[in-house]
This record gives C-alpha cells, structure tokens and sequence, in this order.
C-alpha cells in the first residue's frame, strides 16, 4: 500500500476512534434532552392545570394518583419511600460495610482477603431481580415470623424486608470502596500510631479510619445512590401503594417502583401517565447525580499525605 | 479489657459479618433451588412457551430471547466501547475533550440503569421508531454495559509497556498497524473479561428493559437472523429476568415456583460467567510479565 494511502486510512480510523468515544457524550445529552423534554410537557399538559400550578401541586399535594381518575401529583409521597428504603439500607450496609472493610485492610492476613474477595464479588453478581424474589419470599415471612413475636404486624409488602436485602446488596460494592480509601491511608500514620504504644485495635478507629473519613463518606454517598436508584427489588417487594409515611411495616412505592408500575401497562405516547414517568424519572435523575456529585466532591477532598 | 482481646473481638466481627453476607448468597441459591426444584430437572420446562396454567409454563421463548437481546448488547457495547477506551487512553491526551469525555463515562456509570430505560423509551421506541423490539433492547443494554467496558479496556491498555508503541512507530507502523498488530492482541485477554463482566450485568438487568415495554407473554419465536435478519430485530421479546419478575409478582404461588426455577438458572449463568471472568484474570496475571 502507498504511504498516501497509509495516511488516508489513519485519518478515517482515528475519525472513528473518536466517533465513538463522542457517543458516550452523545448517549448523556439523550438522556438529559429526553428527561428534560418530556418533563416539560409533563408540566404543560393540561390534565395537570398547565405550568406555574402544576409544579406547585407536585410539591405541595400530598397524594400521588397520576393515574386515576383525580389526579393528585404530590411527589412526596414517592420521595418518601424511596429515602425510607434507601435509610433502612444505609442503616444495615454503613456498619456493616465498616467493620468488614477495617477488618479486611487492617486485621486480615493476605489469604483470607484473597478468598474472601472472590464471594464478596458474587454477591454483586446476583441479578437484581433475584433479590427482589427473595425478599418477597425469604425475607418477608422471616420478618413477619420475628416480630409477630412481639406483637407487630408486617404486611406482605413492606418497606423493611426490600431495605435490608438492599443494603446486604450493596455491602460489596461499599466495603471495597471503602477498604480502597483504608489503604490509601500511608503506613507510616500507623507505625506512628505502635510507637506511641496505641493498640491495632486504637489504630484502626483512631487514626486510620479518621485519616481516610472523606474516602469512606464518598464511598457511602455512592452505595445511597445506589439504593435510591435500584429498581426490582423495591418493585417486587415494597408494594405498588404511594404511601406518605415514615413506618416500615407498612407498603411504600419508590420512584423507580413507580416507573416500573406504569411501564407494565400499556403507554400511549405522550399521554398524562406516559409524562408523569419522565417526570418522576427526571427526579430521580437529580437526585442521583446529586449524590454522585457531592460523593466526587469528597473524594477530591481526601489528604494527600 | 485487655487490648488483646478487644482486637480477637474485633477480627470475630469482622468474620461474622462476611459469613453472614456469604450465607445470604447461599439463601438465596437454596432458597430458589429448593422452591424450584422439581421445575429445574423438569425438561418440559425449559421447552415450552409461557401459559396460564403454570405446570405447563416455560421459558423457551425468554431464553431465546436474551439470547438474542444479549448478541445485540455485546455487539453494541464492544463496538463502541473498544473504540473509545482506545481513543481515551491512547490518543485522547490530556486535552480537554478527552477530559470531559472521561468524567462523563465516570458518571454514565452512576446513573441508575432504570434511567436508561425511559432514555430508551422516549428516544428508540418513539422518536426513532423502532419500536420495542429486540433491536431496542440490544442498543440500551449495550449503553449500560459500554461504561465497563470503556474502563476495562483502558486498564488492560494500560498494562502494556511504552517500549511496545516505541518500537512499532520506529518501524514506520500507522496508529491502526499499531493498534490492530500490537495492542489489541495484548489485551485481548483483558477486554473479553471486561466484556464478561458488563454481559454477566447486562444478562440479569431487569427494569431498563420492562419500561421499554418487554412483553411477558411470548408464544412464538422470533425469525431465525440468517432467515430473516431485519424481521428478527424488529420481533418483539421478552427475557429470562422478565418472566421471572412476571411470574414472582402473580399472586398464585405456583407461579413462584416457576419464578424461582426461572431464578435458579439466571443466578447459575451469572455465577458462572463471574467464574470465567476470575479464572481469565488469573491466568492473565501469570502470562504477560513485561
């Protein structure tokens, strides 16, 4: 091949290179443009009185009935019960996840990380909708057993037995973030630590757990956005009922819970409930970039010692 | 206390609570097992269509279909993810471009996959018309997988010593000489893991899926490709995560039993790929030492 040739072809292969790394770019205005579009109209439309009152009614009704015949669109009600879940497995993973993250970069001989890594990482690979199956069915009568021992009642779907097996869900995921900014942390912090004659123990909750407190906060904010953002579990288990509360026995609907509920059903283009999904949708969207965003802020603010 | 015990305390905690996240796994694969037991060695099972009654209901037409929906996704995600991980980390730089390109991978990683599914509602289905087919479903499953991709591509890029690009330069080769007689080859092993991994994902994604509209109740099977190609994208699909989340949510519980075996299964190929993927990056420790 001639070397004019040779150099046409690395131009038109270098274009592609980049063509495809465009469309990542491409793919994040999409979706930003779709959300954004379709809230609009959702705003608009006229089932939910045109702009200026329907933003106000989504923040000041407390009822979620987009698809009923009166429509409320008060968006607390979903809030609710995506925070509820998204706190009950924060409550399960954020201990949890320190405990096995300082035991397994602080206390664990390299055998045991090596075969402990590889289960950890499994639990990860569980499909999410087998989660789902096993709260509803595992879980749930587990609870209901427990605690009909002390008198309370647990309905068949409930925002506890989906917040747990989240939170066991996304234990991987933040343990291993965290352990991360555990060894990020410089051995010398530590052997200063022995040599002023603190113990592992005094070490490790001291000194390098405060040492690498944006790391771990940074990794917490990701594995919340996570909860908040996940879908089948909280469809399958948590019920299909916006529930305005703050008790965890009772049904809850998420926003993705939501999502999942109207999608099943059959959606004209452009209708009032085809537009609420976008705008719910929209929500979650800031939400979760908002969790992300402030977890990338902390994570710029861990100390390079 | 004495400090001594304080820490065998500690080290018990910290081994309790990994057992108990390892225990949770095996509830899980006993619990689907046992529910599902005797429609998991039950052949009818795996080749029948979905039915009312659930003694006959099976999964041919969901196994079929992620078949297809994931051929679909792991053409889309190396196609355009490869490309892209090459660019990123060999010709990108440090310019701005490849800056803002980067930071929106990281993020388009974060976002919570149901999102992908009404960016695959209102773009693919009704702006571009092309329904809620397997095409669809094959293009956002391949978006979700492309961020893992891009990342792991770049790593196994990463491993390869300057002195390689130095010595296919000096010798006159173009960037895609350099490209396709060196880099690739090398990190072949590191990609197909990647592409591993993000399918193993890809496979059990359940929600981006039921909002562009899979249907749950698929007694026929799409075209065979080398018949029809264009009849088979635009074929309508159900997978197996799907029946499963249809069946799991009727109330009658012998439907469960099906979600359960349904369960089993997925779990079992997730696991398993996860397998490949950790035995693939053993080896490939062993084999390249530059």
């Amino acid at each position: 091949m001639k070397i004019e040739h040779k150099k046409k072809l690395d131009y038109l292969f270098k274009g592609f290179l980049i063509f495809t790394s465009l469309v990542s770019i491409f793919v994040t205005l999409a979706i930003v443009i779709a959300l954004i579009e379709d809230t609009i109209k959702f705003f608009t439309h006229q089932e939910a009185g045109g702009f200026p009152t329907s933003l106000i009614r989504f923040f000041t009704e407390r009822e979620w009935t987009p698809t009923f015949e009166i429509k409320k669109i008060g968006i607390w009600p979903l809030l609710c019960g995506t925070f509820l879940i998204a706190f009950i497995a924060m409550i399960i993973s954020v201990p949890l996840g320190l405990v096995i993250a300082v035991y397994l970069s602080e206390f664990a001989s390299y055998r045991i990380k090596e075969s402990v890594k590889p289960w950890l990482d499994f639990l990860e690979a569980v499909p999410t909708v087998v989660y789902g199956y096993f709260a509803l069915l595992g879980v749930t009568p587990l609870l209901q057993w427990i605690l009909g021992k002390f008198g309370l009642v647990v309905e068949g779907m409930n925002a506890l037995s989906p917040g747990i097996v989240l939170g066991i869900m996304i234990l991987p995921f933040t343990a291993s973030l965290v352990e991360d900014s555990l060894r990020g942390v410089p051995q010398y912090l530590r052997e200063a630590s022995y040599s002023l004659g603190a113990s592992k123990l005094e070490t490790a909750f001291k000194v390098v757990v405060p040492a690498a407190r944006s790391g771990i906060l940074s990794a917490y904010l990701l594995g919340a956005s996570r909860a908040i953002g996940e879908t089948m579990v909280v469809a399958v288990a948590a019920g299909m009922f916006p529930n305005l509360t703050l008790n965890p026995l009772e049904p809850v609907q998420t926003i993705t819970g939501y999502i999942v509920q109207v999608a099943l059903g059959d959606l004209p283009f452009n209708s009032f409930e085809y537009l609420s999904i976008f705008a719910a949708g929209f929500l979650l969207f800031i939400v979760s970039l908002f969790f992300n965003l402030l977890a990338i802020y902390f994570k710029s603010k861990i100390e390079r010692y | 206390m004495h400090y001594k015990t304080l820490e065998r305390i500690f080290s018990f905690l910290g081994i309790l609570f990994i057992l108990f996240a390892m225990l949770f796994l095996f509830a899980i694969a006993i619990k689907l097992f046992v529910d599902g037991m005797h429609r998991i060695f039950d052949l009818k099972f795996y080749t029948s269509y979905p039915s009312r009654f659930p003694d006959q209901a099976g999964i041919l037409s969901s196994l079929v279909g992620t078949i297809y929906v994931m051929a679909g996704a792991i053409f889309w995600s190396i196609f355009l993810g490869v490309p892209a991980g090459i660019y990123l980390e060999e010709f990108g730089g440090k310019g701005r471009i490849a800056r803002i390109i980067e930071a929106n991978i990281t993020n388009l990683s974060a976002v919570p996959s149901i999102i992908y599914g009404l960016l695959a509602l209102g773009i693919f289905v009704y702006r571009f018309n092309f329904g809620e087919s397997i095409l669809t479903a094959g293009l956002t499953l391949g978006l979700l997988m492309l961020p893992v991709i891009v990342v792991t591509t770049r790593e196994s890029l990463r491993r390869i010593p300057r002195a390689i690009r130095e010595g296919a330069y000096a010798l006159g080769a173009t960037n895609y000489e350099l490209v396709f007689h060196h880099l690739l080859p090398y990190s072949f092993g590191g990609i197909l893991t990647g592409v591993i991994i993000a399918t193993s994902r890809a496979i059990g994604e359940t929600a981006p899926l039921l909002t562009i509209g899979a249907l749950t109740f698929i007694a026929f099977l799409p075209p065979p490709p080398w018949e029809d190609f264009i009849g088979m994208l635009k074929s309508p699909f159900t997978v197996l995560p799907i029946q499963m989340f249809n069946w799991v949510s009727r109330p009658q519980e012998e439907f469960h039993y099906n979600a359960a075996a349904a369960g089993f299964i997925l779990l079992v190929v997730c696991l398993l790929l996860n397998s490949v993927s950790f035995y693939l990056r053993y080896k490939l420790r062993k084999k390249y030492t530059w």
